[in-house]
């Protein structure tokens, strides 16, 4: 197969197409707007639609929309609009409605700096929205990566009818690399109800172990509600504390009982490894130069590599980390997942090397800091 | 075969632009590459930095960490990027530009690609161009046939011709080595 020179906002357009992407609505804010242009241009190709709206808070609820009518949505923001999304976001994951939301993160707080990468919203994409929820989020660290893991996210929000949120970052969103595309991809559609269970239709009812609920396309003629108040079965709001319990529960353990489906991870130069180099993201690549030139000094440094971010892939860290004797977190932030690790590291040291101006962390910096671990 | 290449100029003069089309050329020639670019939030007149990486293997970091090429379009990408040097570095400036101090070592190829794009070629546009061939000349990163499909990936239908007269008198160009 021959490769192609495709940037990483472009392969998540690719990817999202691919993978069933027929809707996308946002508001373009950089590094993300490539992925809005792309779309604009590749929707109408495929019978999609694409709608520039008037702000983050109006494309997020459209998105929720297009999806609840049966349409695989996305959209796409950086940090600023990312906040803006957070109370949609939270309704998604109440209503139980799949989509895909695409964070290319940029430094700093606020409007932070447009042009410069940034890991920060790590612990937003886990907690940017109200009350307790599950969220998946996924973080690629190649062009190619983040073509096939977008197919992923729609497969993960279609099978346990979820927002996800696929967090790229400046230096993969906007960095160019020859990639193969390949279409040997499976594609997962989120389950349809048959006609038959038109007749007393409840959704929402967790019953028989069933977590994740089978919505019908809003318009087929089945009558459900969809809300953000927590509801029973038939999707209307209800006070009823047993209920609106046992829905939060479902809500919670779809993800938490599917996490060894959900969780992925690389382990790189890992079984020798004495020192454990725990980043993710464009930041991998800083690591990976790193590491190929701290073993040809002999030292025995390896790679641990969340690819799915939330939920944290905790089994497959404490077996990769089994027998270092340190951990170097690195990230492109003030030190977000260094807290997941200090949490599950628990006698290990857990060394930290952060980055908040802006510049792009180089092998040269992580070298140095193993070197003096 | 590694090289790590930075083109520096102003927002506008086409350097990103000059870098992919770098990038796309050693892709279609059977390498890897990865391209990158630093510029600020203007969209003109700004400082802009891009840096192609090509390789025959796996490229792990994506940017330039000890260039192998340098090009300054203008002084001040000039003297903000021929500051700390590997002596190995070749250095290709436009002939507009006063030669930075402390390149004794270096390989400093003057050459006069703005002249060029604005006399020669007849739009001043062009420059990237004329660039991306003066710097295959140096380089040897592809036969120009692939430079060419590589240009014809980026450019309007209709301006392949200039864009070739660009692309030749960028290869043509030999200018004084210091």
């Amino acid at each position: 197969m021959t490769k192609v020179l495709m940037q990483g906002n472009e392969a998540c357009v690719k990817g999202a197409i691919a993978a069933g992407m027929r809707f996308f609505a946002g508001y373009p804010i950089t590094p993300s707007t490539e992925i809005a242009e792309g779309s604009a241009v590749e929707l109408p190709k495929v019978g999609g639609k694409f709608i520039q709206m008037e702000d983050e808070l109006a494309s997020m609820a459209a998105v929720i929309g297009a999806s609840a009518a049966g349409v695989k949505s996305m959209t796409a923001t950086s940090g600023p609009g990312f906040s803006l999304k957070q109370e949609n976001i939270g309704y998604a994951s109440e209503a139980e409605i799949p989509c895909v939301i695409v964070d290319v993160q940029r430094t700093g707080p606020s409007t932070g700096m447009a042009t410069s990468p940034s890991q920060g919203d790590v612990m937003q994409a886990r907690w940017g929205t109200h009350g307790d929820h599950p969220i998946i989020a996924l973080s690629p660290s190649s062009v190619e990566e983040t073509y096939r893991l977008v197919i992923r996210a729609f497969n993960l929000s279609e099978k346990y009818m979820t927002p996800v949120i696929f967090l790229m970052d400046e230096i993969i969103g906007h960095m160019r690399e020859g990639v193969e595309i390949s279409n040997d991809i499976e594609v997962i559609d989120r389950k349809m109800p048959s006609e038959d269970q038109k007749e007393n239709y409840r959704p929402y009812d967790c019953a028989d172990g069933e977590l994740v609920p089978v919505l019908a396309p809003m318009g087929k003629g089945f009558y459900y509600n969809i809300t953000g108040l927590l509801h029973g079965g038939d999707g209307f709001p209800t006070n009823d504390n047993e209920v609106t319990g046992r829905q939060v529960l479902c809500l919670m353990k779809k993800i938490e009982d599917n996490r060894a489906d959900i969780c992925q991870s690389e382990s790189q130069d890992m079984d020798d490894a004495e020192i454990a180099i725990v980043c993710y993201g464009g930041t991998a690549r800083s690591a990976d130069e790193a590491i190929f030139q701290l073993r040809e000094k002999g030292i025995k440094v390896g790679m641990f590599r969340p690819i799915t971010i939330w939920p944290f892939p905790e089994e497959d860290f404490l077996k990769a980390t089994k027998n270092v004797k340190k951990i170097l977190v690195v990230e492109h932030n003030y030190g977000q997942i260094l807290l997941e690790v200090q949490r599950l590291a628990k006698n290990l040291p857990v060394e930290f090397l952060g980055c908040i101006n802006g510049k792009t962390i180089s092998p040269d910096e992580i070298i140095a800091k193993v070197e003096e671990l | 075969m590694k090289e790590e290449i930075r083109l520096a100029g102003s927002g506008g003069q086409g350097v990103i632009l000059a870098s992919i089309i770098l990038a796309d050329a050693a892709v279609l020639s059977g390498n890897n590459a990865t391209q990158s670019q630093a510029y600020g939030p203007e969209a003109r007149g700004g400082a802009c930095k891009a840096e192609v990486v090509i390789s025959d293997e796996r490229i792990r970091f994506g940017k330039v960490l000890k260039p192998s090429f340098l090009l300054a379009l203008n002084q001040k990408a000039a003297d903000t990027f021929a500051k700390d040097l590997p002596k190995e570095t070749i250095v290709m400036l436009d002939e507009s530009i006063k030669t930075p101090e402390g390149l004794t070592e270096n390989t400093v190829i003057r050459l006069p690609i703005l002249e060029t794009a604005k006399e020669k070629v007849g739009k001043a546009f062009t420059a990237n161009i004329v660039a991306v061939g003066a710097i295959n000349n140096v380089l040897h990163l592809c036969d120009n046939e692939t430079l060419f499909e590589a240009v014809k990936l980026h450019i309007p239908k209709g301006t392949e011709e200039i864009n070739l007269k660009a692309l030749s008198e960028g290869e043509k160009l030999r200018g004084s080595n210091e």
